[in-house]
Parts: structure tokens; C-alpha cells; sequence
């Protein structure tokens, strides 16, 4: 028990109800931890978060923290009212990179534990809207023990401020039938590339890089990153007759109809009288839709590979944006096909860092500048692919229109020829 | 500490996940043939091989204690083979190989308070930010808000009775660091920033603050005889981006910080492309510890939803279907000037047609 116990009556509210209490859990830190310091830091953070709910205010200033040799990875945090709020007045957040895919051990989970017990606060998210794990409060002075122990046995920092920042992939191929890419895989390569540009921030802003094994897209990655790499097939998806047949059973026809059909965006799907589905695969945009209905019986195709697109972001400062398609199909089989992944990565964010302006994302950059000024940065040829309808204002000057025409021709012959 | 006390970083990265990996998915890895929904929280994939794997989803309070943490640890420990993963909403799920080990799972996760769910058509835990126990520019907390509201949306989390899976965000100031949802709960301040003009000078880089203001209503200007900021009110659009880089533009304030409520965010390349989460409601108070009005309109609008959705259709889907004329008449939130946007590309969000539902 901490010396101070602070009264926390709105606080306490959120004890009540069925969902889990943090408040309950800081209570236990403060109350039943062995550990005194972190009684006390944890009393005293209890303190100043009621007195925020109090007044509706934040209390927290950054400031500059880092570890030895690196420029990034911690979220200082320093507080305004630490006078009243002593023991917990440096309360920093360590961001660190979680195994792609979010896996762990119980036994590693407890170590990770261990080490927070010893030199941090106790409060531990899994994990933060960028995918790092979050330690979360702890001093200047523990921030460079607790970051030099767990980095002995195997857990870097993650990115924080202007810099390439931890990625994310989904479940994907461990657990997930409908994966067509190797996320983890791909995750890491293009991370652990960059792993200068994570500790060290020397970039216009933030880049984020994001990965699902479909276009279902469980990670959100269209949006919430600046490369979005996303699993998908370009030849016929799989249909197990026997199985729709079953589906059909269990649920009815009309259930297909209303359910399946009826809702192909581009009605490529047909139910046939015998009760077997036909796809026209040419007209199929990869939706997912009749799949994720019928997970037995559809399924993606064999020639996997990944969509690549460029640009989404949050609110700051010009509005959300969705990422733009940028390379519509990629084979990453080869150790090859991964190094030109990584290699066009590497493009992105050289074009990046010298062409935006401070504090603009990728996104944002492609938006002034305009896309094709990108492409031609970037060394990637227009595709239709990339945009939703072509030009609709006339105002334009297009006097090297014979050129670009012949180069498309010109394309067109070399994927020809194969 | 001295220099040589100093001990080098290994920059070793982001971990090798497969360590970690229950042996059976490591073995099955790109080999899964299908899943099933056997019951909420519950999911079974069957491989090509006939290996199945059973996972067991659970929702905590995610900023977890150690002792929390540790609780389900030993759940894993004891029931689950020693293996677990995080969700990207903050859930755990435990894997194991044998149906039989479900029920233990699931047993012991409640009793010790965590609640199995979170699967297919349910409410999804609500993706959070940091609030007030950690950001330096919050409006609101978040880990409030979001106990408060899984309190009152728990039955639809441990079920799956919903047209399609609703995932809802929280984000605390208008960055929107919780991204686009089928429903967000954001901050929206409703004045212009009050400026600590004493303060600017030391702590601002001034043309930066300048240079983040998304309108121009920001210049620089001597007040007192010192260097500062001035603000043109007329212009101001209250969005606090001056505030990160500028402490002093205080934005946040106890009574004109409001929350505003979006809809139809989908992330998913499913049946249509990916939207972006539209207003709704705004001017909603900001009124801890529970903040009970955001929470009504919330369930009004997953009332709605619920009744009026087909299968599969996400909120946004619903939406675009019945038109938003709709959508106000059967939530019953008013429709004012301040959905009508201005912003870049506003005029694809008007209706140039005679397409009008009676």
C-alpha cells in the first residue's frame, strides 16, 4: 500500500459493470503489488487520472527520451501537475515490436512481465493502435534498464515519431483459409530492412507498413498504413460442388440467392438449377464476399500473390485517406520477388523522405504533387488499375499523348511476348 | 551513466513470430482448408491435413495490470498448451488442437472475469487510444469510454446476433488515432484554440505551427511585445493539429469539447470497396467517468442497424442501401447544415441525381 491513498470517487465508478476494470487492476498495483515503488507510482497515477476526469483535462508534456544509441521508440511523458502527483511524475511508455502475427508464450509472456515488475510501472497493453506493445510508465533512469534487459533476450523498440514505425500483419496463413501470402513472412522483410529508419527518425513524418493475406483486409491496412501489402490470386477461385451442395441443404436456395448472388458486385456468381455455383473468374474483383458466406466450399485460387497500395492515413491534416493501388499483382514466391518487395519499398520511402514536405504522409505528398509525378519518382509505369474513372476535366494540356500511347502499345507487346 | 557503462543496442527488429506459434498451426502453415463458427468466442479451422485448431477469444481491459496479465497467463498455462496471440482490437485468444480443451478454456476465463466473445456478427471490442492516463494532447479518456460502453454492449459482444461484425473506435482528439469504424466515438472541440500567448515564444516553433494549420487561420503576431501566434477566429475550424506541435494553442476545454459520433468506416475490400465513417451525430457531451448520452446514441444506432440490416450487410452496406434520408428518419438523429461537408472533394458527397426514396 502506497503512504498516499488518493480518493478517486469517479474512478470508482468504473469498477462497476461486467466488463473488465482497469481501474481494478490499477487498484490491485497500488494495494496489493509487493513491490512499493510500484504501489506508490501506480497511487499516484491514480491520482492524477482522477483528477483529469475531474476537471476533463490531460496532464501529460512529452519530451525527449530515448536509449543509448537510439533516437526513438519511447513516449515521454512528463507531468504538468507532478507536484501533487509526485511518484509518478516521469511515467514514459516503452513501444516495442511485437513477433509478427502477435504470437507469444505464456513463459515468454511471464519473463516480459518479470523485467516490467522490475523496472516499470505494471501496466502493459497488447497492444497500441501501431501495433507496438505498450510498457507503459516508467522513469527516464529505468527506461534504458528495463529497455537493456528484455533486449537480451530477444525485443527491440518500435517506431515513434518521424521515422519508419513497427508493422502489423494479420493471422494470416497460420491460421486463415483464405490466406494467399505469406504475411509474417513479408512483415518482417520489409520492417527489419528499414530497422535504421525505425530507431533513428529522419523522415518528413511517419511510414507505416501494413499487411493482410486478403482482401478482406483484418488489418486494416488500406487505411492505416503508408504501404499496404495485401494477399490475393489472379486465377480461378476454387469451388468444392459437393460442398455448395451441402450449404445449399443446411440453408436453402433462396439463402444462396439473397446471401451469395445477389450480392457479387460485378454478378459473376451464378447459382445453376443442378445446385452447383459457376464464377466467371475474368469478371471477379476479388472481394471476398462469397467466400467469407461459404468458407467450404469457395476458396482463392492457386497463383497467389500480393496487391501493393500506397498512401492511406488518419485525419492529419488534409483528411483520411484510403491507400491508392499501386502494383496490382506481384508474384512473392523467390527470394528474389521478396528483395524487389523490398527494393520498391526502399523507392517509396527515398521519394518519400526527399520530396515531402515536413509532417506530410505519403499520402498526403501524392495528393499535392499528384500521382503520376509519383510514379515517375518511383519508376512504376501507369496501370488502369490505379484509378477508379479516368480524367473527367478537359483542362489539361496532353501534347505527348502519341508517345505515351506508343509506350502502352509497347507494353503490351513485351507482356506479350512474355 | 558514464559513456563506457553505456551497453549498445541489438537492433534485432521485429521477432520471428513462428516461435511462438502453436505447434499444430506451425506444422499447417498456408495449408488451412476451412473455418467454423461452432459458437460465440469460439472458432474451429480444419487444415488439409485434418489437423484442426480451436481457438478461444477473449475480451479484457486492456491496459492490463500484471497480475491481469499474468491471470491469463495461467489460463494458458494450464488449459491452452502454453500458447496465445493478441487481436488487432486487443483481445487474446487461446489455441489448442482438441475440441475437448474448449469448455475448460472457456470455464476458467470466466471465472476469473474476462468475457469469451468477440467472434463473426458480434460487437467487437472497441479499439481505443491512450486518453488521459497517457497522451500528451488528449480531449477525453479512452479506456473510460470504452469500459463504460462494453458495460452496456456486453450481450452483444458473448453473442453474434448482428446483420454483420460491428466494429466500433474511440479516438480523443481529431487526429483520430482509433481510425475508421462501422460506429467511431470521436472528440470534436467546438471553439478556437485559447492562446498562452506568455508561453509561445519559448516552447513554439512558430512557422511549424503555422505550417500545420490545415486552413491558414493561423500567423504569426507580437502580443504584449512578445513573439506569439494570433488566431482568425472566422477561419479557426477548432481541429487542435496546432496543439500537438504547440502546447500553449490550448484546444481542449471541460465544457466546448465535444464528442461526435461516425458511421460506416469499413476498412474491408468485401462486397464493396473501403469507406470512410460518416457524421452523425455531434455536440454529444463529454461526461465522465461514464459518458452515458455517446453510450445511448451508440445502442440507437445498433438498434436501427439490427432491425434494419440483411445478413452481411456492415453498417455501411445498410446504409447504402436504404439512403441516408433513412438512416436519419430511423435513428431519429437530426439532420443539420453540419452534415452537409465543405472539405476537399465535397462535391462527390452531394446527390446529383433525381434518385430520391419516399
Amino acid at each position: 500500500m502506497p503512504k498516499k491513498i488518493h480518493d478517486t470517487p469517479m474512478l470508482d465508478e468504473l469498477e462497476n459493470g461486467p466488463w473488465p476494470s482497469f481501474i481494478s487492476g490499477f487498484k490491485r498495483l497500488r494495494d496489493e503489488h509487493p513491490d512499493e515503488r510500484i504501489n506508490e507510482t501506480v497511487g499516484s497515477l491514480l491520482g492524477q487520472l482522477e483528477h483529469s476526469y475531474e476537471t476533463r483535462k490531460g496532464y501529460w508534456k512529452g519530451g525527449t527520451v530515448s536509449v543509448f544509441g537510439y533516437g526513438g521508440g519511447i513516449i515521454p511523458r512528463f507531468s504538468e501537475v507532478g507536484d501533487a502527483f509526485p511518484e509518478s511524475k516521469e511515467f514514459h511508455t516503452l513501444r516495442v515490436q511485437p513477433p509478427a502475427g502477435n504470437y507469444y508464450t505464456t513463459d515468454m509472456l511471464n519473463q516480459l512481465a518479470d523485467s516490467w515488475e522490475k523496472w516499470g510501472s505494471g501496466l502493459v497493453t497488447f497492444h497500441g493502435q501501431t501495433g507496438n506493445i505498450m510498457f507503459i510508465g516508467t522513469t527516464t533512469d529505468n527506461t534504458q534498464h528495463f529497455f537493456d534487459e528484455i533486449n537480451e533476450y530477444g525485443w527491440d523498440l518500435g517506431g515513434a515519431g518521424p521515422c519508419v514505425r513497427t508493422a502489423m500483419c494479420c493471422v494470416g496463413a497460420a491460421r486463415c483459409e483464405q490466406s494467399c501470402a505469406n504475411e509474417h513472412g513479408i512483415q518482417r522483410h520489409l520492417v527489419n530492412e528499414f530497422v535504421d529508419d525505425v530507431h533513428r527518425p529522419a523522415l518528413p513524418y511517419k511510414f507505416k507498413f501494413k499487411v493482410s493475406g486478403c482482401p478482406n483486409d483484418c488489418q486494416n491496412s488500406i487505411e492505416r498504413s503508408d504501404f499496404a501489402v495485401i494477399g490475393t490470386w489472379r486465377d480461378e477461385m476454387k469451388i468444392d460442388q459437393s460442398e455448395v451442395k451441402a450449404f445449399i441443404k443446411a440453408k436453402g436456395r433462396q439463402y444462396v440467392l439473397d446471401n451469395v448472388t445477389s450480392r457479387c458486385p460485378t454478378n459473376c456468381i451464378n447459382l445453376n438449377d443442378d445446385d452447383t455455383l459457376t464464377v466467371d473468374n475474368h469478371e471477379c474483383v476479388r472481394c471476398m464476399h462469397c467466400l467469407n458466406v461459404m468458407p467450404k466450399a469457395l476458396s482463392p485460387g492457386d497463383d497467389k500473390g500480393v496487391s501493393i497500395l500506397i498512401g492511406g492515413k488518419r485525419t492529419l491534416k488534409i483528411g483520411d485517406l484510403m491507400g491508392t493501388m499501386i502494383v496490382p499483382f506481384k508474384k512473392l514466391e523467390t527470394e528474389e520477388d521478396y528483395e524487389s518487395l523490398v527494393e520498391m519499398a526502399s523507392d517509396v520511402i527515398d521519394f518519400f523522405a526527399e520530396n515531402a514536405l515536413e509532417h506530410e504522409r505519403t499520402g498526403e505528398m501524392i495528393e499535392r504533387i499528384g500521382l503520376v509525378n509519383f510514379l515517375e519518382g518511383i519508376g512504376i509505369e501507369v496501370d488502369p488499375n490505379m484509378v477508379s474513372q479516368p480524367r473527367q476535366c478537359s483542362y489539361v494540356n496532353m501534347s505527348g499523348w502519341d508517345e505515351e500511347a506508343e509506350k502502352w502499345f509497347q507494353r503490351k507487346a513485351e507482356q506479350a511476348a512474355g | 551513466m558514464a559513456l563506457e557503462d553505456m551497453r549498445p543496442p541489438i537492433e534485432s527488429g521485429c521477432p520471428d513470430g513462428f516461435q511462438y506459434i502453436h505447434p499444430v498451426m506451425r506444422k499447417n502453415y498456408g495449408q488451412w482448408k476451412f473455418h467454423e463458427h461452432p459458437r460465440p468466442g469460439v472458432l474451429r479451422h480444419v487444415a488439409h491435413s485434418g489437423d484442426e485448431i480451436w481457438t478461444v477469444k477473449a475480451g479484457t481491459q486492456r491496459i492490463l495490470d500484471v497480475f491481469s496479465l499474468r491471470k491469463l497467463t495461467a489460463i494458458g498455462d494450464k488449459y491452452a498448451d502454453g500458447y496465445v496471440r493478441f487481436t488487432i482490437r486487443s483481445n487474446i485468444e487461446y489455441m489448442v488442437s482438441d475440441e475437448s480443451k474448449v469448455q475448460p478454456i472457456i470455464d476458467a476465463l470466466t471465472e476469473a472475469g474476462f468475457i469469451v466473445g468477440g467472434t463473426a456478427n458480434s460487437v467487437a471490442m472497441i479499439s481505443h487510444t491512450q486518453g488521459w492516463l497517457h497522451c500528451d494532447i488528449p480531449g477525453t479518456d479512452a479506456s473510460g469510454v470504452v469500459k463504460s460502453m462494453m458495460d452496456e454492449l456486453i450481450d452483444e459482444f458473448t453473442s453474434c446476433n448482428m446483420p454483420n461484425r460491428v466494429h466500433i473506435t474511440t479516438s480523443c482528439c481529431q487526429i483520430n488515432c482509433g481510425g475508421q469504424g462501422d460506429i467511431a466515438i470521436n472528440v470534436q472541440h467546438t471553439k478556437p484554440p485559447r492562446i498562452a500567448h506568455d508561453l509561445v515564444g519559448n516552447v513554439c516553433e512558430r512557422p511549424t505551427v503555422v505550417a500545420r494549420c490545415p486552413v491558414a487561420a493561423i500567423r504569426p503576431a507580437m502580443v504584449n511585445g512578445k513573439p506569439s501566434l494570433e488566431v482568425d477566429e472566422k477561419k479557426c475550424i477548432c481541429c487542435g493539429a496546432c496543439f500537438p506541435p504547440c502546447p500553449p494553442m490550448q484546444i481542449n476545454d471541460p465544457e466546448n469539447s465535444k464528442l461526435a459520433i461516425w458511421v460506416g468506416g469499413n476498412h474491408s475490400n468485401a462486397r464493396s470497396k473501403p469507406t470512410f465513417q460518416r457524421l452523425v451525430a455531434a455536440g454529444v457531451p463529454n461526461n465522465p467517468p461514464r459518458w452515458p448520452e455517446a453510450t445511448a446514441i451508440v445502442k440507437q444506432i445498433l438498434k436501427a442497424y439490427k432491425e434494419g440490416a440483411k445478413d452481411w450487410e456492415r453498417i455501411n452496406d445498410w446504409i447504402e442501401r436504404i439512403g441516408w434520408p433513412r438512416f436519419f428518419e430511423v435513428t431519429g438523429l437530426p439532420f443539420t447544415k453540419y452534415h452537409i461537408d465543405n472539405w476537399r472533394g465535397a462535391r462527390n458527397s452531394l446527390n446529383a441525381s433525381t434518385h430520391i426514396r419516399f
